[in-house]
């Protein structure tokens, strides 16, 4: 994929000016992958967060469990897990979509935690007023717990967006054309690797500077008694 | 049993990951107390400082910064042991983390404390070790305890600079193996436990600071 782009090693400058093509490439798959990784996370952990809340025992058990393993291993790990173990129960998946599943697999297990503390911090009475009023649990949920939990949990889950953004590079060990990536074969091929890599920790930086800064807005905009779905 | 064969190597890359963490914390605590002070403390020019190096290390990935550190920093003439910049670039970074942490919690001690401490005439750094930081430290507990598990997990990255900790073993044996699924489950299962050992301390840590040994208990509770 290096093929047709040419670089000017001349001076730092005009080698960062040629090479800035292909590390933009790579920050097109950093984001997807992010994208893909937080879209998981936000379904799955939505997932573990009412299993967890389940009337059996056993259920809410494991499930918490899981969570605790999965949030206590390092995401290397898991990567190279999905990446070796999956294919050998038939089940190959292309490197980008095993990264951004071991990516939302380790945040699932934080969103999950961030769903449980906005729905524990509606108050008691309001589910027995839920019930009282012969609501069923999908009203419930539906017209009075979400809309008080969604500008509760949304900075919370904005940060943990931005730390996957960061931990995205990780997915480069399994041969995943990121940002990373990119800026390793351009150093492997021009033993430069100064440049590439100062190249892609500012755009990390600036990305997440932008990203806070917009956190910062998003929690003055949200109203704090919660957003009526209708 | 194929994977008990796999232990000795496996523990022996624990324990490099074991000392890589355990040196990052310490390190990255006085990396965090000394960047969170200075934010709080400093004046304009010291906590612009600290500011820079908190947003500069938590801005930039962590794997980013340990390539940096690893492969272009020597380019410019800088090198260290693989071990010393793994060491260094993870304490750099969970250290930016804790400044956070610390000052947080610093800056939530209550207005009435200093207040109560400036009536009685201490100086400032006598208020910030007397009666500032003796407080903040209980607050900060559960967030170390949380970051200490973090720094354990990030651990794992030094294996991609060549340095054999658990993971890197895990490589090692995979490679020569075959055996994904064994290989990599002992690795999960070693890195859970050493978690599960790491909250327990810190949870011990936190007990015996709440209990009043070390510190007087917090005036307003």
């Amino acid at each position: 994929m290096m093929y047709g782009f040419t670089w000017d090693t001349a001076t730092p400058l005009t080698y960062a000016w040629s090479i800035l093509p292909i590390i933009l490439i790579g920050l097109t798959v950093t984001l997807k992958a992010a994208a893909a990784g937080f879209a998981i996370a936000l379904v799955l952990g939505l997932v573990f967060a009412m299993l967890r809340r389940s009337r059996w025992r056993s259920v809410s058990w494991t499930t918490a469990c899981v969570v605790e393993f999965l949030r206590d291993t390092p995401l290397l790990v898991q990567l190279f897990f999905l990446y070796y173990v999956l294919p050998e129960y038939g089940l190959t998946l292309p490197a980008f979509l095993t990264g951004a599943l071991a990516l939302g697999l380790q945040y699932s297990a934080y969103t999950s935690e961030v769903y449980r503390g906005g729905i524990e911090a509606v108050p008691r009475g309001q589910w027995e007023a839920a019930t009282a009023l012969n609501m069923t649990r999908m009203q419930t949920y539906r017209d009075i717990v979400v809309p008080q939990i969604v500008p509760r949990i949304l900075p919370a889950m904005g940060n943990y967006m931005v730390a996957m953004i960061k931990e995205t590079p990780v997915l480069s060990v399994i041969t995943v054309l990121d940002m990373m990536a990119l800026a390793n074969m351009i150093g492997e091929r021009t033993f430069e690797y100064l440049v590439p890599l100062t190249m892609v920790g500012l755009i990390f930086l600036i990305l997440t500077l932008i990203c806070s800064a917009g956190l910062h807005r998003l929690q003055k905009v949200l109203p704090k008694a919660g957003i009526p779905l209708r | 049993m194929p994977w008990v064969s796999y232990l000795p190597a496996l523990a022996q890359g624990a324990l490099v990951t074991a000392w890589i963490t355990l040196a990052a914390i310490a390190i990255g605590a006085v990396l965090a107390f000394v960047a969170g002070i200075a934010r709080v403390e400093g004046g304009r020019a010291v906590s612009t400082l600290a500011l820079c190096y908190t947003e500069l290390f938590r801005g930039t990935s962590l794997l980013v910064q340990l390539f940096w550190f690893y492969y272009a920093l020597p380019l410019v003439g800088i090198s260290f042991e693989p071990v010393a910049t793994g060491i260094l670039v993870l304490a750099l970074h969970v250290g930016a983390y804790g400044s956070e942490i610390v000052r947080g919690a610093l800056t939530s001690v209550s207005v009435q404390q200093l207040e109560a401490a400036r009536a009685l005439n201490f100086g400032r750094m006598h208020t910030l070790i007397h009666v500032t930081l003796p407080q903040a430290i209980i607050e900060m507990l559960p967030a170390f305890g949380n970051l200490a598990i973090e720094t354990l997990k990030l651990s794992s990255l030094v294996s991609l600079i060549s340095i054999a900790d658990l993971t890197f073993r895990a490589q090692s044996i995979r490679n020569l193996t075959l055996d994904s699924a064994g290989v990599y489950s002992l690795t999960l299962v070693g890195y859970f436990a050493m978690s599960l050992v790491l909250m327990l301390v810190m949870r011990l840590i936190e007990r015996w600071a709440r209990r009043g040994a070390a510190f007087p208990r917090a005036a307003h509770s």
